[in-house]
């Protein structure tokens, strides 16, 4: 029997099999197919909200399948409170970006529905994997569908970015399996059991030092990339800028958390004392990117490059609220996450609304868009506020949160950090000013249509948890509390060191 | 009857496959001669109905599970040369199918190709049941020779003749080394049989470590490791290119199986020496593989270059020793095996201008015009590069795994970084396939139903050994579980 995380899983690659059977001659088919079957997953994956059990910190809806027992490998999955968030927010921005290319991707849409689902078969694989070994299937996996959307449904410099994205990548993982196999057989050599599966090599204490420290390097070097974190950045504007915007919106949206969340579920509890060695490099890091990233948005004159600079400056944030490795700090970070999801991706998908309507992202090239779309310049403002941390929105209740973690670990990091969000006041509010208010200066600007329902339909969603998360965050932070708390006691209880509270 | 002579037993049944193999070369070289003269395409029908019997008869002899001896322990029958019996019946019968509408396309059809095929795989599958260094060398001799005149097959065409000269000569020189190995290990220990050369060797004798030496060479030259490889490149341009998925999987294979079997068995007692030696050529051969492969703009050559990676990493597994890492070899000359017959017999089935598309170039906008041939080409490339779920990359973390197990965790930091750069290349094609627009006539596909089948059956194998790999893995750490007993 099948259980419900293996479904929600792999419910988009057979569905993506079946969209391939569809003949080429059938128009629209393949995009409602695909439409379709996003959405099934995205039901499939609510009853995992419904039916968590948001008290205890053990992994939920479990299920271990035997795959290649001689190796130790078992297909292992389940979710705790980081990746239940996580696997919904994968589940809800899928159908969003499949319909934000309902016109955009005329070229070619069977193929790039087919590999949208297959990227999030991979996507929720990363999210739900308790086996290294599978997490790794998974990470590397989702690597080809993702340079697939960039390099043929990019902008012009496409191969360029789609090449680099999937290099910079690759070498991150390389090391990063070297780990695995090291570990594997650190643990197998000392406990006699050969095995990856993740829950049993979290409970053993790895040895301090070396060994420990050079394995803590490798994951982190693979997800530092992918988060990405300073100087580790440089992928990350380009990929963003060529890729079409439904790319753009799950690169934002669910790829970048995989850095994040790597962090969480691989670096912490197995290399407990590196993490804590190596926390203060990570915090000065975030804290670069955090005020790097927004500093380099301020002057971008390019709409998705400016949202590209600003999500090194976010998930600065994350990674502050995660080293911070204290309660608050930790599930701001989580919280920080899905926001982050949310209002870029929201940013994302608006900027590509205005990119069909003039074929243009730059920001000199619009002004007084609130005279002629008034629909789309207030939702517009909504997600600005939600990405510029306004209280009442869920922007502030991540930032809040990590800040006040990370002022308990060093007051000037956070008063640091805290310059980013000022910053993000300035480039974003800047950035609405110069596009929606004022005269309108283009004549191309004057026939500009408002939201059609089908933009309203994917943004009303996004708003809504943008203002129910920013109104009521305990309905989400309840749901990983309990794993957070459960994950700093392991650290402390792993730790050779104590952890500074 | 010479008086005080006795005749050794004679056990053909040991040699079945390998028989049946030779057998149907020499039926396919007797029908060659009769009407039609035509057309050859029965040949290939005939060759491939006897590789299947083959096929068939080494896995009955796998299920009786028999060991067996003959020729004075010269041939060996176990495990380890069945488990190879059957990947290079496999090759060959991809190939075959392959050939069929290839030569018929490209003028080369001739009956003497498929004889002269059968000839070399069965020199191929003795290579894995050599029990004896002299026959190592007749079957290498076997296989080799028939190599040499099938790289040369299109007569009129001069970079096919050249190939064919350059595989000889350089093989032929290769062959002496590997003859001036043999000769100073028999001086060595008094025996080319492999289990009395072990018995025999004593640790640290210069003579033997010498003939080591000189064997690696000869073998170093027909798995194509690095510094040797120089002829690997121009060989699998010039020669068709169903021959060169032959040289570059079927011969891999079997050299690789006589190298294993010599090292592991006869030259144990040395292991520590071939171990440090081998370490040095895995790195370089890959390092060296993979660069040269960056630059590469001919499709056949960087294949080329691309294999000759491959068996940096093989010689991994060599390097990390035991059941693990041999095993993991085997595993990972199956999933290589199946991966690169696939790729070149899609190469092969496309043509611009009447020529064999080879240039990266010809392949921009493949995936408009083709999308099924395109994407299954690109699977098989996203094999090479070791993305799961396919084949490749089961096959490197065994290969790294038991080199890590084994304490080699430098050379697997050299090998994964290696394969990271070699993605670049691999990718590349599918840039050109599907995000490049052709310039003039793009690629014409042929329609081949044999072709199309054996991809088929390729693209099916690499699927399957990635996401079900346990069994095939458990199966080749069987197989060399009796070599190092």
């Amino acid at each position: 029997m099948i259980g419900l995380l293996t479904t929600v899983t792999f419910v988009p690659a057979v569905g993506a099999l079946l969209v391939a059977l569809v003949p080429r001659r059938r128009g629209t088919a393949h995009r409602a197919a695909g439409l379709a079957v996003a959405l099934l997953a995205l039901a499939a994956s609510l009853p995992l909200w419904a039916r968590f059990d948001a008290d205890t910190p053990d992994f939920q809806f479990e299920e271990t399948y035997r795959w290649m027992p001689s190796l130790g490998v078992s297909f292992h999955v389940g979710i705790d409170g980081i990746s239940l968030l996580l696997v919904l927010l994968t589940t809800l921005l899928t159908p969003i970006a499949l319909a934000s290319a309902w016109h955009a991707i005329e070229d070619r849409a069977k193929e790039f529905v087919i590999t949208m689902l297959l990227l999030e078969t991979g996507m929720l694989g990363v999210f739900v994997s308790l086996d290294l070994f599978l997490f790794f299937v998974f990470w590397e996996a989702m690597l080809i569908p993702m340079y697939l959307i960039i390099g043929v449904w990019g902008g012009g410099q496409r191969v360029y970015a789609a090449v680099k994205f999937v290099l910079y990548t690759m070498l991150g993982s390389a090391l990063m399996l070297v780990a695995i196999l090291a570990l594997y057989h650190q643990h197998g050599a000392a406990t006699g059991t050969y095995t990856f599966d993740l829950p049993t090599l979290a409970r053993w204490v790895l040895p301090p030092g070396l060994g420990q420290n050079l394995m803590f390097l490798a994951f982190a070097l693979a997800f530092a990339i992918k988060v990405p974190l300073f100087p580790f950045h440089t992928w990350l504007p380009d990929a963003h800028v060529e890729a079409p915007t439904a790319g753009s919106v799950i690169l934002a949206g669910v790829l970048l958390k995989m850095g994040t969340y790597g962090f969480l579920r691989f670096c912490l509890p197995l290399f407990p004392d590196a993490t804590l060695r190596f926390a203060p490099v990570v915090l000065a890091l975030a804290v670069v990117g955090i005020v790097y990233g927004a500093w380099v948005s301020t002057v971008q004159p390019d709409l998705k490059k400016l949202v590209a600079y600003s999500s090194v400056s976010h998930l600065g944030f994350v990674m502050l609220g995660i080293f911070a490795l204290n309660q608050q700090g930790l599930v701001g970070g989580v919280i920080q996450m899905i926001n982050h999801g949310l209002s870029t991706g929201a940013l994302f998908l608006m900027v590509g609304m205005i990119y069909e309507r003039r074929h243009t992202r730059l920001i000199a090239e619009f002004g007084g868009l609130w005279k002629v779309v008034p629909a789309f310049s207030v939702l517009f403002l909504v997600v600005v506020l939600s990405s510029l941390g306004l209280p009442g929105l869920n922007g502030f209740v991540g930032e809040f949160l990590v800040l006040v973690g990370a002022f308990q670990v060093n007051p000037w990091v956070a008063a640091l950090a805290t310059t980013g969000i000022i910053f993000a006041a300035v480039y974003l509010l800047w950035m609405y000013q110069r596009v929606v208010f004022g005269e309108v200066t283009q004549e191309a600007n004057r026939r500009l249509a408002d939201l059609s329902p089908r933009e309203w339909a994917l943004l009303v969603p996004i708003v809504a948890l943008i203002v129910w998360i920013g109104v009521y965050p305990a309905a989400f932070t309840g749901k990983t509390e309990a794993t957070i708390a459960a994950l700093l006691a392991q650290v402390e209880s792993k730790a050779s060191v104590a952890l500074a509270r | 009857m010479i008086p005080g002579f006795t005749p050794p037993p004679v056990a053909l049944w040991v040699l079945l496959p390998a028989l049946i193999v030779l057998g149907t070369g020499g039926l396919v070289l007797v029908l060659d001669l009769l009407p039609p003269r035509e057309s050859k395409a029965h040949l290939g029908g005939v060759a491939l109905a006897g590789i299947l019997v083959a096929l068939g008869a080494a896995l009955a002899l796998w299920l009786r599970g028999g060991d067996g001896r003959a020729f004075r322990d010269m041939v060996l029958l176990d495990g380890y040369a069945l488990f190879f019996d059957l990947l290079i019946c496999y090759a060959a019968a991809l190939v075959v199918m392959l050939s069929m509408d290839y030569l018929s396309r490209t003028g080369g059809e001739s009956g003497e190709y498929y004889a002269l095929l059968l000839f070399s795989t069965a020199g191929m599958m003795l290579m894995a049941s050599a029990g004896d260094l002299i026959v190592v060398f007749l079957s290498l001799e076997l296989m080799s020779l028939s190599l040499y005149v099938l790289a040369g097959l299109f007569k009129t065409r001069l970079s096919s003749g050249e190939a064919s000269m350059k595989y000889f000569l350089l093989g032929a020189f290769a062959t002496a080394f590997l003859l001036y190995g043999i000769a100073l290990v028999y001086g060595a220990t008094g025996s080319t049989n492999l289990d009395r050369i072990a018995a025999a060797s004593r640790g640290g004798d210069p003579l033997l470590l010498v003939g080591l030496g000189l064997l690696l060479v000869g073998f170093g030259f027909k798995i194509s490791s690095v510094p040797f490889h120089m002829w690997a490149p121009d060989v699998y341009e010039g020669a068709p290119t169903t021959i060169t998925a032959l040289i570059a999987t079927g011969s891999k294979a079997a050299a690789f199986a006589a190298l294993i079997r010599v090292l592991v068995v006869g030259l144990r007692g040395a292991q520590p020496d071939w171990s440090a030696l081998l370490w040095g050529l895995a790195a370089l051969t890959m390092t060296v593989g993979n660069v040269v492969a960056l630059a590469q703009s001919n499709l056949k050559r960087m294949l080329a270059y691309s294999s000759i990676a491959h068996v940096g990493y093989m010689l991994m597994g060599l390097v990390a020793g035991g059941t693990a890492g041999a095993g993991a070899v085997l595993f990972y000359l199956l999933a290589y095996t199946f991966t690169t017959v696939g790729a070149f017999g899609a190469i092969g089935l496309c043509a611009r201008a009447g020529e064999e598309a080879v240039e990266t170039g010809d392949y921009a906008g493949l995936a408009r015009r083709h999308p099924v041939l395109a994407a299954t080409l690109a699977l098989f490339l996203l094999s090479l590069i070791g993305i799961p779920p396919l084949a490749g990359f089961v096959a490197k973390f065994y290969l790294f795994g038991s080199a890590v197990r084994a304490g080699y965790l430098w050379l697997t930091v050299i090998a994964v970084l290696n394969s990271a750069v070699a993605a670049y290349y691999y990718l590349r094609v599918i840039v050109y396939m599907y995000m490049r627009e052709p310039e003039g006539d793009g690629v014409a596909v042929a329609s081949s139903l044999a072709g199309g089948l054996a991809l088929t059956i390729a693209l099916v194998g690499i699927v399957l050994l990635g996401v079900m790999p346990a069994p095939f893995a458990d199966l080749a750490q069987a197989a060399v579980a009796p070599l190092l007993r």
